[in-house]
């Protein structure tokens, strides 16, 4: 069975899988990684949001293959490690401050998205707007919609 | 006897703004004594009747006929009573680390009922809430009705009890610390957990719970205070999961690592509820990398695979023979012609110019929430062990055990927090279809429904019509008559038996109803005086072979009342009234009045607007509260027709303002959560979010098909307000948002586009906005682009 390796959560991982499956299933049915959750498996719910070299991406739509031994994958088990101390990301912390979650299942998700929104912003140079905000297409079947607003605006005022 | 007012008494007279507190009701300021146990044990552990709760049913009366039963008597005093001849015991237990447990018998599905419960206990026992610990309690048989989450029910039935409890371990715990520092039980005093006496001596719960541990179960007497000073209950608390959710270490069913239980999927038909001949070839999808078991189901074709990538691998390339399903060929528009012939007659003539008249057509929508159909099974010989979230767990563990042949007693239930529910996991399809894989594959399975799966099997909302005439006669409303007409409602989650148990013991002649109408007249209510109001529901077929539906959150509450109040302010146009005053008017119950006025104020009701944007005001009376709602929608083409990508715009609400009464608020912040998430509920089934039945299929399979609401659908401002209310008993949440959310936003389309829309969602006819997914195979492949496709 062939091997691949990659870095996950600032860890060297090598796994036996099959080529051609995708990642989210490498994370969650072979590595026990279970934040990143199924909600479609063809890239459109986006609750498996995750980072790859610092940037978001989906896992269900990548197959195993195309990640090399120096990409650093970051789920949400591993987000609070990618700020300095012990505690959480601030996004996190604001979405705890905001009581975003619902059921929760989706809400990692969220929270990887929102992280990588205030990234490129920045990285524009540039505040989140309300049209940043309405193009997130992360999936909230509960419909905590104006909290994650809340929770991001927060989380971006906290992120250093 | 003048028509009534509220409900929220209704074996005492009616008050006429809220009830006086102590009407000699047993509800009032005055204490209540309750019986409790002390059970026997190494720790203190108490137990009191989950029966108790709510109101009292020998206590209701029969009603003149001119208030509607819902009125006096609503669906959560159906279900608390059918919870009363069931004796049976919920047990609080403070344990050596002087924390308190406590085992709800009910489904966590993100409606936060575990935090207000821990929020109800730490009240009672003045112990900080992270020292509460409740958990969710497998399948009690010995339960029967009372394990049923539904209705929003659970804080109306479950809160004296678990007061009762609470107050009999701090009683218990005061005894034993009374004893142990030699003092008197009424200077002791409890401090986070902690006993004093007026000496400055102290005794941790820790140590008072193995003092108070009782040989042998013992009865004994408690009085409840009313609820004051509320250190807990009623102040703002984040959900006890909170952090678990953000960090990701919050488990749902397909996170739990059972041993040996692989990733199981099913291949299903393209027609709705087809069923599978043969399976062609079996070897080939055998020796496919992964792949450990193949089996025909009932359901479909069963595969069992190391990733639940490689179950999809497998489902795609099955060659499957498929029987018909069991619409076979039929479209929508056969369906609501079937609709519209079962339709009962109206009474009242027509009147011309007097009448204000709607037809109203609702679409199937899904009923699913983002975690999928899921469950783990383990069958065994003698034995089977489930895993999943379920609202109706004895339902679940009878269903199961007939599926694989095992008594009832052999089958353990264990029910996992559940990433949504919205009505969807009263049903135990997933957990079925798990036992019945692992017993025929021999070995555990983790099953899951693809997506796909979820909007073409899975459960919907039925598909609706609601015929409404109403007349007017000497400058009044005179008559108000609704005819609701359904897809038959699935309410075989192991209600049926309770009802025809309960039901002569039910008031007012519902004895003779069927069940669907029971549940109807039990939670719909006008409460408007229109002079003679009818509302009657014919499910026309008692069909649920045919579809797969299900109670979806607030049940026919959000067709009723869009109906409703489209008429309503079709009637103020009529007679010249403004939709709010016209309906401070009619409204016959102050509780109503009071959250419209305040969501008036606080939406800024009247305010001058542009053309093609409206406000839109609606109410809603059910789950013993009020909810008003009042919206801004912006129908400019501009706005409806902007673009995002892959995505349904269309007019967007820019405002949106919920207010609630919903008694005695538990934890406020959670209730506004409820409004939020049913708001979101509601707006889509007004705009854009249904299902198309086409050929016997419906065609929407995934998230990019069902237009559920999503970010650039959200308001850009939401605002919720829970009033304060002067009920000492809670109401019901968690559905309580979806109805006046829907009604508004119909509403403000009415008057934004001078059109009264009348079918549901509003896009519905408009050309499909996604290409349909292949129904073979039943499942999408997963895209290989991830890293190019960001977002």
């Amino acid at each position: 069975m062939p091997r691949y390796s990659f870095q996950l959560n600032g860890e060297n991982v090598t796994v036996d899988v099959e080529e051609g499956v995708r990642l989210l299933w490498v994370l969650r049915d072979v590595l026990g990684v279970t934040g990143p959750k199924y909600g479609c498996g063809i890239n459109v719910c986006k609750a498996c949001t995750s980072h790859i070299n610092g940037k978001a991406f989906n896992p269900c739509a990548v197959p195993v293959e195309q990640v090399t031994e120096t990409d650093e994958i970051t789920t949400i088990e591993g987000l609070a490690d990618t700020v300095p101390g012990d505690g959480l990301h601030p996004m996190q912390e604001s979405w705890i401050e905001n009581d975003v979650a619902q059921c929760g299942y989706c809400q990692p998700g969220q929270i990887m998205t929102a992280v990588d929104l205030v990234r490129r912003v920045r990285a524009e140079g540039r505040a989140i707007t309300d049209a940043d905000l309405d193009a997130i297409r992360n999936v909230c079947r509960c419909g905590t919609y104006s909290r994650i607003r809340d929770a991001i605006r927060d989380g971006e005022r906290a992120m250093q | 006897m003048s028509p009534r007012d509220d409900d929220l008494t209704p074996h005492e007279p009616a008050a006429e703004v809220v009830p006086a507190p102590d009407a000699g009701s047993g509800d009032g300021l005055s204490r209540r004594r309750f019986v409790g146990y002390v059970m026997g044990g190494a720790t203190l552990m108490v137990a009191a009747d989950l029966g108790m709760g709510g109101s009292r049913a020998e206590a209701v009366v029969p009603l003149p006929s001119v208030p509607q039963i819902a009125e006096a008597y609503d669906l959560n005093d159906f279900l608390t009573q059918c919870a009363l001849p069931t004796s049976n015991l919920i047990a609080i237990e403070i344990r050596e680390d002087g924390d308190a447990y406590f085992a709800l018998p009910r489904a966590e599905v993100g409606q936060g009922i575990v935090t207000s419960t821990a929020m109800i206990i730490a009240e009672e026992l003045d112990l900080p809430l992270e020292r509460v610990h409740v958990e969710l309690a497998p399948a009690r048989p010995e339960l029967l009705f009372n394990q049923l989450t539904g209705a929003s029910n659970t804080t109306i039935s479950t809160y004296t009890p678990i007061r009762t409890a609470a107050a009999i371990a701090r009683q218990s715990l005061l005894e034993a610390a009374a004893i142990s520092l030699g003092a008197q039980v009424d200077s002791l005093v409890i401090r986070a957990g902690t006993i004093l006496d007026s000496l400055g001596s102290s005794l941790s719960f820790s140590q008072a719970s193995q003092l108070a541990a009782a040989s042998e179960t013992r009865e004994v007497e408690v009085d409840l205070e009313p609820p004051s000073g509320n250190s807990v209950v009623g102040t703002h608390q984040r959900r006890t999961d909170a952090r678990e959710a953000v960090t990701g270490a919050k488990k749902f069913t397909l996170d739990l690592d059972v041993e040996g239980a692989l990733p199981t999927m099913v291949c299903r038909a393209p027609d709705l509820n087809g069923r599978p001949r043969a399976l062609n070839n079996r070897a080939a999808i055998l020796a496919m990398p992964g792949v450990t078991h193949v089996e025909v189901i009932p359901t479909g074709v069963a595969v069992r695979a190391a990733t639940f990538g490689q179950c999809i691998d497998a489902i795609r390339a099955m060659d499957v023979e498929w029987n018909p399903g069991t619409v076979a060929g039929k479209d929508a528009d056969d369906i609501l012609r079937e609709l519209r012939a079962a339709e009962l007659p109206l009474a009242a003539p027509a009147l011309g110019a007097l009448s204000v008249e709607g037809n109203f057509v609702f679409h199937f929508r899904s009923g699913s929430p983002l975690e999928p159909n899921c469950a783990i099974a383990d069958v065994r010989a003698g034995s089977a062990e489930i895993w999943s979230g379920l609202k109706s767990p004895i339902d679940a563990q009878g269903k199961v055990a007939k599926a694989v042949g095992l008594p009832q007693s052999a089958v353990t239930i264990n029910v996992v927090t559940s990433g949504g529910s919205f009505g969807r996991k009263l049903f135990s399809d997933g957990a079925v279809e798990a036992a019945t894989a692992s017993k025929a594959f021999g070995a555990p399975v983790k099953l899951m429904w693809h997506r796909a799966d979820e909007p073409r099997q899975g459960r919907v909302h039925p598909m609706t019509t609601s015929r409404i005439r109403a007349t007017i006669a000497l400058g009044t409303v005179a008559t108000f008559e609704q005819r609701h007409t359904s897809v038959t409602t699935d309410y075989t989650h192991g209600l049926g038996e309770r009802i025809t148990a309960e039901a002569s013991a039910l008031p007012t002649g519902l004895a003779n109803q069927g069940f669907a109408q029971t549940i109807f007249l039990l939670t719909q209510e006008l409460p408007y005086n229109f002079g003679v109001v009818t509302q009657l529901l014919n499910e026309s077929n008692f069909d649920f072979q045919r579809f797969n539906t299900s109670s979806v959150r607030n049940i026919y509450s959000p067709e009723v009342r869009v109906a409703n109040e489209l008429i309503v302010d079709q009637l103020a146009k009529r007679m010249r009234r403004g939709p709010y005053e016209f309906r401070m008017s009619f409204l016959k119950s102050s509780l109503v009045k009071r959250v419209l006025k305040r969501a008036a104020e606080l939406g800024e009701w009247g305010k001058s607007m542009p053309a093609g944007t409206a406000q839109g005001i609606a109410i809603h009376k059910e789950y013993k509260g009020a909810t008003a709602v009042v919206v801004e929608l912006d129908c400019r083409p501009e706005t409806v027709n902007r673009q995002v990508r892959d995505a349904v715009t269309g007019p967007r609400v820019t405002k949106a303002t919920v207010v609630i009464d919903c008694g005695l608020a538990i934890n406020p912040l959670g209730v506004e959560a409820q409004m939020m998430g049913g708001f979101s509920d509601g707006m889509c089934q007004v705009l854009s979010y249904s299902n198309h039945l086409v050929d016997g299929r419906f065609l929407e399979a995934s998230w990019d098909n069902s237009a559920y609401t999503r970010q650039w659908n959200t308001p850009l401002e939401f605002q919720c307000e829970v009033m304060e209310s002067d009920r000492l008993e809670p109401g019901g949440v968690g559905e309580a948002g979806v109805a006046a959310s829907a009604a508004a936003v119909a509403c403000a389309y009415a008057r934004a586009t001078g059109t009264m829309p009348t079918e549901f969602p509003i896009n519905f006819r408009d050309p499909l906005f996604f290409e349909p997914k292949s129904f073979v195979p039943p499942v999408p492949e997963s895209p290989t682009n991830g890293l190019d496709v960001v977002s």
